[in-house]
């Protein structure tokens, strides 16, 4: 996943000719044909805000994988003494068990970023594939989807996932399937919309004409149409994984001992804001530091995807 | 209509009926009841046969899942398995928790509905001026926010504010104890301090979460109105633009902001129950926490049909208010 990323922040968004709003429509290029991909691309390489935040997020990931190694902390072996205050050797301190609050906050931030892409990755696929082909082919399959959704949205998910990771267990990666599969809902609602409005254009008729079956048009046909509202939902999905795991887990419902994530990380820190202020401080900037940079990258994918429909 | 709200009826009870199913099968197949007897030393196979057979542990799911139906039909919903709850009664452990969750969350929420109402109507009347930008940037931050962590930030600064009183010779005011189980009581001046000092913080701390959602909200449906039809037509008949804007834009505009908040309900209980635990308050959060830690099942039963049912009302009410209001809805 850094893969894809790590092009786009070389490029210097300060050169970019002037945009008076952080923004350009960048439809009107002085004659030169370009693609769509193109077009959005443009448009999201001159979008500040979102490039600013893409930037940012990708050095935080870079450094939360990178930096323990420099480092070189165990989480298990603790040499140092309970509640130590702020040094060179403990950037943040210890915590009450004397381990490095730096270390497990680099660690929590990974846990929580791969929890949240996982979460968001199976929850797009769900949403998407039933969503579409809900508002493809209507009827019999639209009400049955309808009514899943409707059974999926009666229970707060926090009860729900809790119970579930408490009796399939707290690892990182079963909290990040278990959120997947309760945060697909919004996700099917946007793409059955446009799968409904979609279907009705020629080029789907055309399809179905000759002879494609549903699969085909699902893939091939609806999902490529609507891309820019799946990527927009799936990073605000990113967002709300993140935070949905944070509140979980510092209730003690989501990530279990040995694994941590910066939800785990508040909840055993978070006593100390009063007296020792930079251990509830340090994970909880790390948390609005990924959601908000993830928030900033969806609006600007949505200007970009969508120049008509801004936020603003 | 009323054929529209029959029918809305009975979609939701099938609903409430297959998600009780579901939930009973999830919550039976996500843990041992007998665990806590299991572990204990001296406990014969045959007392751990009895206790399922009493418990009806030895039935298959259905016919517990049948059991479990009637009694809650028929006002019995089971007693706690667990371990030193003293095989309390479900139905009234749940009806005190609810009591004191609902009037945080009712409380926070008319409060988030109306601030972000009006910030987000007038953030659209003004779009693009400083107001505006303030309440995009602030909801923005909010929205970035883990919702407990608003509440520890409240709580920590609040008892340091208790601090400040204390030290000037006053009573400390802000509890971060829940409401008293009694109620409040004493002179009506006192129970305005108590009840002020108990609710102050941890509505605040979950009305901002809320209200980041409404003023974004509530500010597009503001711009889609003021941009319609009506409203031209409003002005060109020579209404004053206060006329125009309170009587013609935002009534309109407020439909969706009030709908999304019914449809959203679930989402704000879960945000209740975390924000609850940073407070300390006795309710469904604690209950819930609680009875996943102790794998209580008739207690998480009761937990998830009242909280299931809450919900769907929510959604039944605004599935008819939304087609009592605007008609297109029922004919679409």
């Amino acid at each position: 996943m850094a893969e894809t990323t790590q092009a786009t922040p070389t490029l210097h968004p300060g050169k970019v000719p002037d945009p008076p709003s952080g923004r350009s429509d960048g439809g009107d290029v002085g004659g030169a044909f370009l693609s769509q991909g193109q077009l959005v691309r443009r448009r999201f390489l001159r979008h500040r805000a979102a490039m600013t935040a893409l930037t940012i997020l990708v050095l935080f990931i870079l450094f939360v994988y990178i930096a323990p190694f420099f480092l070189g902390y165990s989480l298990t072996n603790l040499s140092a003494g309970s509640y130590e205050d702020p040094s060179p050797a403990h950037v943040f301190g210890t915590d009450q068990v004397g381990a490095d609050v730096f270390s497990l906050v680099m660690k929590g931030s990974q846990f929580s970023l791969q929890i949240g892409f996982i979460a968001a990755i199976i929850s797009t696929v769900v949403g998407v594939l039933l969503g579409t082909t809900a508002g493809y082919l209507r009827r019999g399959t639209d009400t049955a989807v309808s009514r899943v959704t409707d059974l999926f949205l009666v229970v707060p998910l926090q009860a729900v996932a809790a119970i579930l990771i408490a009796g399939l267990g707290g690892s990182w990666w079963l909290v990040g399937l278990i959120l997947g599969f309760f945060l697909w809902m919004p996700i099917a609602r946007v793409t059955r919309a446009e799968a409904l409005a979609l279907s009705q254009r020629e080029f789907v008729e055309a399809a179905r004409a000759s002879g494609a079956t549903t699969w085909r048009i699902v893939t091939r046909h609806l999902v490529p149409n609507m891309i820019g509202t799946i990527v927009v939902n799936a990073t605000l999905t990113l967002a709300l994984a993140v935070l949905t795991e944070a509140a979980l887990s510092f209730i003690g419902l989501g990530v279990q001992i040995p694994d941590t994530s910066l939800g785990l990380v508040l909840n055993q820190n978070y006593t100390q804001l009063g007296t020792r202020p930079w251990l509830f401080w340090a994970p909880f900037v790390a948390i609005v530091l990924i959601s908000l940079t993830i928030n900033f990258i969806g609006d600007g994918l949505r200007d970009a995807f969508d120049p008509r429909q801004t936020r603003r | 209509m009323a054929a529209y709200i029959v029918r809305r009826v009975l979609i939701s009870i099938g609903v409430l009926l297959v998600a009780s199913f579901l939930l009973y099968v999830m919550v039976a197949s996500s843990g041992d009841p007998l665990a806590g007897l299991r572990a204990r030393p001296g406990i014969t196979p045959e007392a751990i046969d009895a206790t399922a057979r009493q418990l009806g542990l030895d039935q298959p799911i259905l016919v517990r899942y049948w059991e479990w139906l009637t009694g809650i039909l028929s006002g019995n919903w089971g007693t706690s398995v667990a371990l030193g709850q003293a095989q309390a009664q479900v139905l009234p452990a749940v009806g005190s928790a609810l009591w004191v969750t609902i009037r945080l969350v009712v409380i926070a929420e008319i409060i988030a509905l109306l601030v972000g109402g009006a910030v987000g109507a007038i953030a659209a009347l003004r779009q693009y001026s400083i107001t505006d930008y303030t309440a995009t940037t602030l909801a923005f931050v909010l929205f970035a926010m883990p919702v407990f962590c608003i509440g520890i930030i409240l709580k920590v600064y609040g008892i340091q504010f208790n601090v400040l009183l204390i030290d000037l010779g006053l009573d400390r005011w802000l509890t971060t104890a829940g409401p008293p189980a009694g109620g409040f009581t004493g002179s009506p001046g006192e129970v305005f301090f108590k009840f002020t000092g108990a609710y102050l913080l941890p509505t605040i701390a979950l009305a901002a979460i809320s209200f980041a959602a409404y003023s974004r909200f509530q500010r597009a449906s503001m711009l889609e109105t003021m941009r319609s039809d009506y409203v031209r037509t409003a002005r060109a008949k020579g209404l004053t633009e206060r006329q125009v804007v309170l009587r013609h834009a935002l009534r309109n505009a407020l439909l969706p902001v009030t709908t999304y908040f019914a449809y959203n309900f679930g989402a704000v209980f879960g945000g209740a129950i975390v924000t609850e635990q940073v407070f300390g308050w006795n309710g469904m959060g604690s209950l819930l926490v609680r009875s996943i830690q102790q794998y209580d099942p008739n207690m998480l039963m009761g937990w998830l049909i009242v909280t299931a049912t809450i919900v769907v009302l929510f959604n039944l009410i605004a599935d008819i208010a939304y087609s009592y209001l605007d008609p297109r809805i029922r004919l679409g």
